[in-house]
């Protein structure tokens, strides 16, 4: 029988072909995300007469929200290690509590983006304000999802399809997710830490 | 959910409803097809109808500019037609050529039944055709792209551009660009993990190497782009302020992130043709390739190198002398790993018994082509002689020799090489002699006078020029030569034609029309849908040929075997393969929608929405194979059938 | 059917990964480092500020990637692949910045 285990030796390499494409992936998105800091890094001082993002960062409810982020990481690897023992109950609770506090993320960014129109800083306001909705807009995207994989995970594991030997599913969704995490590690440091210009 | 899950784990197929398609011919046959031969055949079709529809762009631009003061097109719509034709040429003609010739060939080249991910591959190509369409339903919708196919900003901005064309520009090169990335994942995976045994990455064919490489620069490439089409969507469709100088936007911003992919872009597109030239060269000199470490190195350096060079199409945007500087250096080292590569291939004809068939003429039109845009190009690394160069027809003569010398003329060397690996029978050796020699004449006569145009003066772009610049003659000259090579195609054309007429009715041609050396010809021609009988164990750099040939006791080479007691003869049966998909396709059909959808009516992009999240969630809840097909009695066949047996579980996104 | 067989073979061959506890005690150095981070915003550590800040994040990033997503324990080309990208994208996007004079702006 064919099972993740055997294919895994017919690989030339050894590496099964989803989790090589995935990390094949990953290297691309860093072009992307790259190319998206960048750009925000170029317009960052570019406010005109719209707020400057000096004025309106609010440092600790992102950093907040990060750290939620930075939890579910931790959430998504107990999830892993849960399905690798066979212990499927324990995986379901922690894909849940990932897809949940992957949700507080998101819930997190629109609360931000809703205070930052209201103060306002609209998606067409200035060349900064356009870069920071769309670098952080992508980045709230992938999370979201991520989101998606994870409650469909969880629903195929409810109705018993996702099981011990589907490990390897929950690692590469995992991937992604730590993937999408370190992403926000460094948007974080790099867009709200470093001091920003003000108006 | 692996290949060949017993049928009892199969519990959630839920949508249960739908009949898998079968195997079988007609087109529902092509529709749902995942067999890695078949996509590519599917990608050449829409390849050369593509390149035909650009090519008859590249007609209109020279009728236009045959005399002074054309009125063939108005302004507008030449500016409409030069966009179109660089972007068919780029992205739907050469990009998918390649592409044809590496679905095709990689999974026979390594020894492998399907590539890694089959029914990724589909869906890689009906993108891409969707994206195709996407692109030319502008003509219709509005008005084509008319900022060039490099879009400069703020040019492409809706001040400046207010047709929707930009908008399908941003939108199709961005559905062509999902489906590039996805067929480039698919086919590094394919490559790194699906060798068969003993096929080590030294001991495969130099095609294959320089596929490697184009798809990982396609890997990194077609993000930085897909960001910079995001970028002016989003300007143009939702108002942002990106290239808005007005407000601090910069033009510059886009000219980065578009040659940070573009000139990647430029080796993806090169390096399958050093690919397909170097299985050429040495079949018809009868010689191994000259060098092969140096040939891959070479390649893989180029690569690399690719990346440091791409501000040298900035060199008069105000980037600054440090960066100018820089980047004329960078740009003049790459010519070193090309230079590499032409000496190797002369060094392999050199001393060769050398026959020149139709596509080795096609591959030696190549070396010498691509040898004078190589040395034009060199021309513009140094940033004075470029600053006078800049915007002129030197430009155009140049990218013109590197692209159609050096990509067409070789994608044309891999149709006649390959077309019997293909169909099972040849092409004409004498109508492809005629197609070469009228080829490179209508070349050479429609690009060689746009070096002289240019360094008199006459300026890239546009629509008209006024009489008495001394533009006159050479402009007739290179129409003339225009029409010289679509009647080379026209000969093509009836090559296959009459080719295909005259096979009708007798025996494929032979095991091994040119005594070739790499895995493919392994398999009869045309070669059979479950590609090898047995999995190859691979011994040598050259496979094929050291089965036939080997040495005698003075050392000298004698052949060992003929062709027909080393091929296989296709016979296996049972082989396990994975079923066709329906989902592939519904995915596909769903993105012009959006697309539309996001340029014209929002309401639109919900039905396109709910095709592409149907048909994800099928796809994943569907087995890669049918549990019900008949598979024949798989069980025979060991460990071989895993190869093909390719899972597809994760949901990649 | 043996998939417990199986299963028990596939362990053998991917190395084993850490325990749930050396998991908590990552996330609680991330959870200090992200502290620290934070409190930078408080607390006014001069020009070192820009560095200190990058060195935490380039740690946190790679305390990410080596164990949660386990790059320390899996195929080497998995990092190559990843790092590749790394690289390529800060190198040509740092000089894409450098055209902008980005750095000497300040």
């Amino acid at each position: 029988m064919s099972d993740t285990a055997t294919s895994d030796h017919a690989t030339t390499t050894g590496m099964s072909h989803n989790k090589l494409a995935m990390w094949v992936f990953l290297g691309s998105e860093c072009l992307l995300f790259g190319a998206l800091i960048s750009t925000y890094l170029v317009y960052r001082g570019r406010f005109a007469t719209g707020p400057a993002p000096g004025d309106i960062f609010d440092i600790p409810f992102t950093s907040v929200s990060s750290f939620v982020l930075l939890m579910s990481s931790l959430t998504m690897v107990l999830a892993l290690s849960a399905i690798k023992r066979g212990d499927l109950r324990n995986n379901r609770l922690w894909l849940l509590t990932t897809a949940l506090l992957g949700s507080l993320f998101i819930g997190g960014q629109v609360y931000e983006f809703t205070t930052f129109f209201r103060e306002g800083l609209g998606y067409t306001t200035s060349p900064f304000s356009s870069a920071f909705f769309t670098l952080t807009g992508f980045h709230g995207v992938h999370v979201s999802l991520g989101i998606l994989m994870l409650m469909s995970m969880f629903i195929s594991s409810l109705r018993g399809s996702l099981r011990k030997e589907h490990s390897e599913t929950v690692e590469i969704i995992g991937l992604y997710w730590h993937f999408v995490d370190i992403v926000w590690i460094f948007i974080f440091t790099v867009i709200y830490l470093v001091p920003s210009p003000t108006s | 959910m692996t290949a060949t899950t017993p049928v009892e784990d199969v519990v959630d197929q839920p949508l249960g409803v739908y009949t898998r398609p079968r195997g079988g011919n007609g087109w529902r046959d092509w529709v749902t097809t995942v067999d890695h031969k078949k996509i590519g055949i599917l990608y050449g079709v829409a390849a050369l109808f593509f390149f035909v529809v650009g090519g008859i762009e590249a007609l209109l631009i020279r009728l236009q500019l045959a005399t002074p003061n054309g009125t063939v097109l108005g302004a507008d719509m030449y500016n409409q037609v030069f966009t179109m034709h660089g972007v068919t040429m780029i992205f739907l003609a050469a990009m998918p050529l390649s592409a044809a010739f590496a679905n095709y060939l990689i999974p026979l080249q390594i020894g492998a039944r399907d590539v890694a991910f089959p029914r990724l591959n589909a869906l890689s190509f009906w993108v891409f055709l969707a994206g195709g369409i996407v692109l030319n339903l502008s003509w219709v919708l509005g008005g084509a792209p008319d900022g060039g196919w490099f879009g400069y900003a703020p040019n492409t901005g809706i001040v400046f551009s207010p047709s929707p064309g930009m908008d399908f520009y941003a939108l199709g090169l961005q559905i062509t660009g999902v489906a590039s990335l996805m067929s480039s994942i698919n086919l590094t995976v394919t490559i790194l993990n699906m060798r068969a045994p003993g096929m080590t990455l030294f001991r495969m064919p130099v095609f294959t190497w320089m596929m490697l490489v184009t798809q990982l620069l396609l890997v990194f490439a077609m993000p930085v782009i897909a960001v910079a089409l995001f970028l002016l969507a989003f300007s143009r469709l939702f108002g942002a302020r990106f290239f808005d100088p007005s407000v601090g936007g910069d033009a510059l911003l886009w000219q980065h992130l578009f040659w940070i992919f573009g000139h990647p872009e430029v080796y993806i597109l090169i390096l399958p043709s050093f690919g397909i030239i170097s299985e050429v060269i040495p079949t018809f000199s009868r010689k191994p390739i000259f060098g092969y470490p140096f040939m891959v190195f070479s390649g893989i350096a180029i690569g690399f190198m690719g990346w440091g060079v791409w501000a040298h199409h900035m060199f008069v945007s105000g980037i600054g002398p440090i960066s100018v500087a820089a980047f004329s250096l960078s740009t003049m080292f790459i010519a070193v790993p090309t230079g590499v590569k032409i000496l190797n291939w002369m060094a392999t004809m050199w001393g060769g018994r050398i026959k020149f068939s139709a596509p080795m003429l096609f591959a030696v039109g190549v070396v010498s082509m691509f040898t004078i845009g190589g040395l034009s190009g060199v021309t513009h690394a140094i940033s004075p002689a470029d600053t006078q160069q800049t915007d002129t027809y030197y430009i155009v003569a140049h990218f013109h020799y590197v692209i159609f010398g050096g990509i067409i003329f070789g994608l044309f060397a891999g149709l006649y090489f390959w077309w019997p690996k293909v169909f099972g029978h040849m092409l004409s050796d004498l109508i492809g002699k005629v197609n070469f020699w009228v080829m490179l004449v209508g070349f050479n006569l429609t690009f060689g006078p746009m070096h002289v145009l240019g360094l008199q003066g006459m300026s890239r772009r546009i629509d008209s020029y006024s009489p008495g610049f001394g533009f006159e003659l050479w402009n007739m000259v290179s129409t003339i030569g225009s029409f010289l090579i679509a009647l080379s195609i026209a000969i093509f054309v009836v090559n296959v034609i009459m080719s295909a007429m005259r096979a009708r009715g007798q025996a494929p041609c032979g095991p091994d029309p040119w005594d070739a050396r790499s895995l493919e010809w392994l398999t009869p021609n045309p070669t059979p849908v479950h590609n090898f009988d047995e999995v190859p164990v691979v011994e040598s750099l050259d496979e094929f040929w050291h089965r036939k040939y080997g040495t005698d006791d003075d050392g000298r080479v004698v052949r060992v075997a003929t062709a027909e007691e080393v091929c296989e003869d296709g016979s296996a049966v049972g082989v396990h393969l994975p079923s066709p998909s329906f989902w592939p396709i519904v995915f596909a059909s769903g993105l012009p929608f959006i697309a539309l959808g996001l340029i014209f009516n929002l309401w639109l992009t919900v039905p396109g929405g709910l095709l592409v999240v149907m048909a994800i969630y099928a796809w994943i809840f569907e087995p890669v194979d049918d549990p019900d097909a008949a598979h024949g009695d798989h069980d025979d066949h060991g460990g071989d059938e895993v190869t093909a047996d390719t899972t597809e579980e994760a949901p990649v996104v | 059917m043996s998939t417990a067989e199986i299963t028990e073979e596939h362990n053998d061959v991917v190395h084993d990964h850490p325990s749930d506890s050396k998991y908590f005690q990552i996330a609680l150095i991330l959870g200090v480092l992200t502290a620290l981070e934070v409190a930078t915003y408080y607390v006014d550590i001069g020009p070192v500020l820009i560095p200190v800040l990058m060195v935490m994040m380039v740690v946190k990033f790679f305390i990410v990637a080596a164990w949660f997503m386990h790059l320390r324990f899996d195929n080497s080309l998995f990092t190559k692949f990843f790092v590749g990208g790394l690289v390529l994208a800060v190198a040509v996007y740092v000089i894409a910045l450098s055209t902008f004079e980005f750095w000497s702006k300040g």
